[in-house]
């Protein structure tokens, strides 16, 4: 199988190039993961990164023949050869297939990704009805692997200013929450031409998530509640 | 100095309302304007004359060309903000987006009104 990995290693290269490989190897239900470790063991010069290898971490998130996903889900058998992989798209590349996160991860902290709730903690767990909880389903199995916010041109155009597709899932998860008090104030942050109305509903973010989830369906719910406590 | 990125200005909820709203009154006019026209084949320029001279039709014709300036400003607000970075030039590229929109308007009710 051949393939061909953007390198690049800012100390040594004055530009990023495309280095091709070849595996000697039969698809089979292998990985692409799978591969870019033979591959490795080749030329172990190649930076990725890696945890689980079951598509639960979210580490090794890439730019796969022209779209973005997990290494470790996508089955080499579905890839059209030569397979190109590249870096996430609009993040700094510090190495190879390794990005930069922070200015995915500034986002994704502006929109206080916890509960905020300021009862006194009850003797046990706050509790919520099986359809209250049923409103977090789809929301909170986003693994930040930021697929989404990188195949999102608002985000490439405006990253200090566009939560991302990312950030505001995860910001109508604690605006869907029962237990959380602070609604209005997440909705007032939100509220903004830049960091939530960048999103022109093109949805490449469903396009791209490998857990399968809607962050455009997310964002019109804000827009929604928006709309329900303006008009 | 340093420019730090600022965030918050708290609107956006009302534009975006509009565009939408304005997306529909367009699209109901356009379909309404159609049945009509397709009423009065063939078309010449005295139905045309008459078919304009009925206040109902005025009045949706500057429905539609107002709906299509508030259109236009959201969608043009929203291109300038996607991609032009310096905050002068967008602010003047804006403002002669207004300018012009504004004189459009007026124009239209000289267009639509006049005999």
């Amino acid at each position: 199988m051949r393939f061909s990995i953007y390198r690049f290693d800012p100390d040594t290269d004055a530009s990023p190039y495309m280095k091709d490989y070849e595996l000697a190897l039969e698809a089979g239900d292998m990985m692409l993961l799978d591969a870019l470790i033979l591959i490795k063991a080749q030329d172990d010069s190649l930076s990725l990164r890696k945890s689980c290898r079951e598509g639960v971490c979210g580490s090794d998130a890439m730019n796969i023949n022209g779209r973005n996903g997990l290494a470790c889900i996508t089955p080499l058998s579905g890839l059209k050869e030569p397979i190109e992989l590249r870096p996430l798209p609009g993040l700094p590349v510090i190495r190879d297939l390794v990005v930069d996160m922070e200015p995915f991860f500034k986002q994704y902290r502006s929109i206080k990704p916890y509960l905020i709730n300021n009862d006194p903690p009850p003797e046990t767990e706050r509790l919520q009805s099986p359809q209250e909880r049923a409103e977090l389903d789809g929301l909170y199995e986003c693994i930040l692997c930021a697929c989404c916010t990188t195949s999102c041109p608002s985000f490439w155009w405006n990253p200090e200013k566009f939560v991302g597709p990312a950030g505001l899932l995860q910001a109508w998860r604690f605006i869907a929450d029962t237990r959380d008090q602070a609604t209005s104030e997440r909705l007032d942050d939100l509220e903004d031409p830049y960091r939530l109305f960048r999103c022109h509903g093109i949805m490449n973010c469903v396009d791209a998530c490998p857990k399968g989830l809607n962050p455009t369906e997310a964002i019109g719910k804000i827009k929604g509640m928006m709309v329900r406590r303006t008009v | 100095m340093v420019k730090r990125t600022v965030v918050g200005a708290h609107y956006g909820i009302m534009g975006w309302l509009v565009q939408r709203i304005s997306a529909a009154i367009m699209a109901l006019f356009i379909l309404l304007f159609l049945m009509v026209l397709l009423d009065h084949r063939p078309l010449s320029f005295d139905i045309w004359k008459t078919l304009f001279s009925q206040l109902w039709l005025r009045i949706g014709v500057q429905l539609f060309v107002l709906g299509l300036f508030l259109h236009a400003w959201v969608g043009m607000r929203d291109i300038l903000m996607d991609y032009v970075r310096s905050t002068g030039t967008r602010l003047f590229l804006q403002v002669l987006v207004l300018v012009s929109l504004s004189a459009y308007a007026i124009w239209s009710v000289r267009i639509i009104w006049g005999n």
